[in-house]
């Protein structure tokens, strides 16, 4: 009666079993044939690792210690499979059609592709979990435990921490094996699904097959097992109906948070319609499973011994009675049960922390990106797996450090709690389009917090001081974690249920109104929310105008509003509906997208027009690639930025160059048509008089006399011009060499007096000699030039009957000051401005000048160190030069 | 009564050359030396022929020359401008403006001689 090893023996058979039906269901999948593996059956029957070993041998142990309540892990499920199938099929849409791997991977793609929050839904996950997997190791080792005890043997069971280590190490090989063979996980897990359908087959018949021994083996039938359940304690257990309302929500809002349930129900599901079959079908095995749950409670209390564990009646009770092949199917149903979940369990917390922990982790600290693509596979893998070893060695540990015990059996609901607070984002998420990325985390924050706070924390004794628990922290009555706001008198559970939800609620709900959602949050919750309406037609563009609406907005804010509205306008002018929205054809999409493209760049566009038509889902390629195509055109922006200020500054000095060069063009031009005129009039003269002097014979000598010498005054007029503009050329240029000397103004004044016809009837002059008796260094012969020029100007130009001409001489500031002025009427004002440049003759008078004097004067003033100004308001034409009266001190 | 001519310029040894160069082929030469009165004087000389510069000091001949075109008196008078500016476009604007010949300085006597026996034959 070797019972334990035959027990041994029997495990490594059955898990011998599963591990071939794993295989073939994926070598079927592989050949094509995978059509029966995935009939709404197998889909109703994965869903059942809902029951855990923690319902299979719990709820018996709940019903001997409460009565019916057991039922309301039940019901929560069964009432959302039935009344929220819309819920449950828009989940599964929008998880195909949104490639969606876990829970974190749904609520962080629904919020803008936030990495923050699927890590901080992976954290509740992973803090939720790791109890119940450590729940499921104890269970088995309790099982174990039981048979050793019944077999007389068999060494005395001891080392229960080696059996977990040993189901912990088979799980994690099993899980690796058959849970990532694929990276995709739309590549779904044929040989687990296939193998948890088969353990919930063992499980379920496990579960009948004993109550059917327990009626009529023990019991003696259906009606004597009902006056034995009246007799027992079972019949008068009071029911609690706050507590049982609190049950059922928590309950259906795990069944629809909890990961592996995810896993199973969205992730694993291939056709939406197994959901219409599952949503009868999965409530028919749970009341199967729940059948007989109170019969086998009640014998149990009546023919166990008191004080034994009534979470193991399952299987002690066929043990007692010696029905040991009955004990050994039980066995299996529970540890069919405990590995089940704990495989799919391991397999989308892996998911989630490598998708949304390690993979992030690991492209920033490689720096590559995604160029390695090749590479990046290989990782994803490893990180994969690496993650199911971890999350069952943190179950292992928690199992061991929690030291096992009673602790355990209320961790499930406590579980049930913690990721019961994914609830409100993801029905918020997938229902409301308002839903912000700032709502979920602050109400998952909230919520986590409170949890922790209220429900796990109270959990572990050492945590928090009983004196914590009792009088609130730092003494503070409204914060006792089993009491907030002083609403005490509540199940510990419920309580922290409420408080948690609620706030959970309240804070996303309100965060939600009060923040704003970024572009891409907005685009994933039209897709979310209305995903019937976008994938419904995958090929076609169906609902034109919801879609064109959708698409006007995105434009608006890419392109802004006026030019979105020019674009849309016009195209609707083309395709014949101006006036309306244009419809959203093929030719269309690609002209938005290329006029998006301009702006961010060509797949973001492509990503963006494709969400929104629901054409394909954004991979994580494409994510990538959009966020290296940002990064470039951050960079690309700020060098076009310092090239766009560069150009302007180049355009800027350009134009004043352009505007300089045009400026000099035109007075060339006009220099050189003045030249011209200036150099043909005299020898227009000259010629024609010539001719005339060579052709005509009738000439008289004193006509001859006469042209010959208009010829001459020509002549020497053209001479004197090519003079001066050699001259000017020369100061201009700055060529001139100035021939500097030590000298006295009275020289220099009489030496011009004398060289521009003297003081006589035609000009008189008057001086102040002793005035011009000063020392001055400059270049003599230039200075003179000056004088001369500007008192033969006075005697050309000066129309008063007896012309005047006053030259008086003042010293100031250093300076040497030589005013001219003449009685004349002097220059009018509109032509004192101009009477420096060149050719600028004021008077109509002919005198004889080619108008170059007085720029020649000014070119040679500014040589010299000093200048020449006109002096209005003196009466006749007067200038005024000045030059420094120590030009060697002050020039070089 | 010979053919009159008038000459409005402002080079006094340019008057005397043209002035002796018509005489001397029979022509009553008046001349005038600036363009702000010129347009009245034409019409009170009424010549048959204008030798008309372009730049007079006070107005420019091409200012003249309008003015002198749009009076019906002197529309159709033969008008022979002469320029020191050499350039085309001189040439282009006072065509149309309505010269009937333009010359440019300096000239020879013969090319003068020429084109006033064509505009007054």
């Amino acid at each position: 009666m070797a019972t334990l090893n035959g027990l041994v023996l029997v495990c490594i058979a059955y898990v011998v079993v599963l591990f071939s039906v794993a295989f073939l269901a994926e070598r079927a999948a592989l050949r094509g044939r995978a059509g029966w593996l995935r009939s709404p059956l197998v889909y109703t029957l994965s869903l059942s690792i809902y029951c855990t070993a923690w319902t299979f041998y719990g709820a018996v142990g709940s019903a001997a210690r409460s009565g019916l309540e057991y039922l309301t892990i039940y019901l929560g499920p069964s009432l959302v499979m039935i009344g929220w199938w819309f819920a449950l099929r828009k989940l599964v849409r929008i998880g195909r059609t949104q490639r969606i791997t876990s829970i974190a991977d749904l609520i962080s793609s629904r919020f803008g592709k936030s990495n923050l929050l699927a890590v901080f839904v992976t954290v509740i996950a992973v803090v939720g979990t790791t109890p119940y997997i450590a729940l499921q190791l104890q269970s088995v080792t309790l099982s174990f435990a039981s048979f050793a005890a019944h077999d007389p043997s068999a060494p005395p069971f001891s080392d229960s921490n080696a059996t977990a280590f040993w189901v912990a190490i088979g799980l994690t090989f099993f899980t690796i094996l058959f849970g990532t063979r694929n990276l995709d996980v739309n590549n779904r897990h044929h040989g687990v699904v296939m193998a948890i359908a088969v353990e919930s087959v063992v499980k379920l018949c496990a579960l009948l097959a004993i109550g059917v021994f327990v009626v009529w083996g023990i019991g003696g039938g259906v009606s004597e097992t009902l006056a034995r359940i009246d007799a027992s304690d079972i019949g008068q257990w009071q029911m609690n109906g706050g507590r049982w309302a609190g049950l059922i929500f928590l309950s259906g809002a795990a069944f629809l948070t909890l990961p592996r349930m995810f896993q199973v129900l969205v992730v694993e599901n291939e056709d939406e319609t197994h959901l219409r079959i599952a949503s009868w079908a999965f409530p028919a095995y749970l009341m199967a499973m729940s059948l007989f749950v109170v019969p086998i409670a009640a014998i149990g209390l009546e023919r166990m011994p008191t004080g034994a564990n009534p979470d193991l009646f399952v299987l002690t009770l066929p043990l007692s009675e010696g029905q040991e092949g009955l004990a050994m199917l039980a066995f299996l149903g529970g540890f069919s049960s405990a590995t089940s979940m704990v495989i799919v369990a391991a397999i989308a917390l892996s998911t989630m922390v490598s998708n949304h922990v390690v993979v992030p982790i690991w492209l920033k600290m490689s720096g590559q990106g995604a160029m390695m693509s090749g590479d990046l596979r290989r990782v994803v893998l490893m990180s994969r797996r690496l993650s199911i070893a971890g999350v069952l060695a943190l179950g292992l540990l928690y199992y061991r450090y929690s030291g096992g015990g009673v602790a355990l059996a209320s961790i499930g609901l406590i579980s049930f709690a913690g990721v019961a607070q994914c609830l409100p984002a993801l029905m918020g998420g997938i229902l409301w389009r308002g839903a912000t990325r700032s709502g979920a985390l602050a109400g998952l924050a909230v919520g986590f917090v409170i949890w922790a706070y209220c429900l796990l924390l109270p959990g572990f004794g050492s945590v928090l001081s009983p004196d914590t628990l009792a009088h609130g922290p730092w003494g503070i009555g409204w914060l006792r974690p089993q009491a907030l706001f002083g609403i005490g008198g509540l199940d510990p559970l419920i309580h922290a249920v409420m408080w948690s939800m609620l706030l959970n609620t309240g804070a996303f709900v309100v965060t939600s109104l009060m923040t704003f959602p970024q572009p891409v949050e907005r685009l994933q919750g039209a897709q979310f929310v209305n995903v019937f309406q976008y994938s419904g037609n995958p090929q076609g563009w169906s609902g034109g105008v919801a879609q064109t609406e959708d698409l006007m907005v995105m434009a608006q804010r890419i392109l802004g509003a006026a030019e979105a509205q020019r674009l849309f306008q016009s195209e609707a002018t083309r395709q014949g509906l101006a006036g309306y929205l244009p419809e959203p054809n093929a030719e269309f999409l690609q002209r938005l997208e290329r006029e998006l493209s301009g702006s961010v760049g060509a797949a973001t566009a492509h990503a963006m027009v494709s969400q929104i038509m629901g054409r394909a889902t954004v991979s994580v390629e494409d994510l990538l690639a959009v966020a290296d195509e940002t990064a470039q055109m951050m960079e690309y922006s700020s060098q076009l930025e310092a090239k766009s200020a560069e150009l302007t500054r180049t355009a800027r000095q350009l134009r004043a160059v352009n505007e300089k060069l045009t400026q000099l063009s035109v007075q060339k031009d006009a220099f050189l048509s003045q030249i011209s005129h200036e150099l043909r009039t005299p020898m227009t003269s000259i010629r024609s008089f010539s001719e005339i002097l060579r052709d005509a014979d009738g000439l008289g000598p004193e006509q001859q006399e006469k042209y010959a010498g208009i010829i001459h005054g020509e002549a020497i007029r053209l001479t004197r011009l090519l003079d001066d503009l050699l001259d000017l050329s020369v100061l201009e240029n700055g060529q001139v060499s100035l021939n500097l000397r030590e000298g006295k103004l009275s020289d220099v004044i009489d030496h011009a007096v004398a060289a521009a016809g003297g003081d006589d009837a035609g000009l008189r002059i008057r001086r102040q000699h002793m005035a011009e008796l000063v020392g001055l260094r400059s270049d003599m012969d230039r200075l003179a030039q000056v004088f001369i020029n500007l008192i033969a100007n006075a005697r050309k130009y000066c129309d008063a009957p007896r012309p005047e001409l006053t030259i008086s001489v003042v010293k100031r500031d250093g300076q040497l000051v030589v005013d001219f002025t003449d009685n004349g009427s002097g220059i009018p004002r509109e032509a004192q401005s101009m009477i420096f440049e060149k050719f600028a003759r004021v008077s109509d008078r002919q005198a004889g000048g080619a108008g170059l004097g007085l720029a020649i004067c000014r070119e040679i003033m500014a040589r010299l160190g000093g200048a020449i100004i006109y002096l209005p308001g003196q009466g006749g034409a007067s200038f005024r030069v000045s030059l420094p009266l120590k030009p060697a001190e002050t020039a070089n | 009564m010979g053919k009159r001519v008038l000459v409005i310029e402002d080079e006094p040894n340019i008057i005397e050359a043209i002035s002796f160069l018509l005489s001397r082929e029979g022509w009553h030469v008046d001349t005038h030396s600036n363009g702000h009165d010129a347009a009245d004087v034409v019409r009170a000389k009424a010549p048959d022929l204008l030798i008309l510069d372009v730049m007079l000091p006070g107005r420019s001949g091409y200012d003249i020359l309008t003015e002198l075109r749009e009076d019906e008196a002197t529309a159709n008078l033969p008008v022979l401008m002469l320029t020191a500016r050499g350039q085309s476009k001189d040439r282009d604007l006072a065509e149309r403006l309505g010269a009937s010949r333009f010359m440019t300085k300096p000239f020879s006597n013969a090319e003068v001689l020429e084109a006033v026996g064509e505009l007054v034959p």
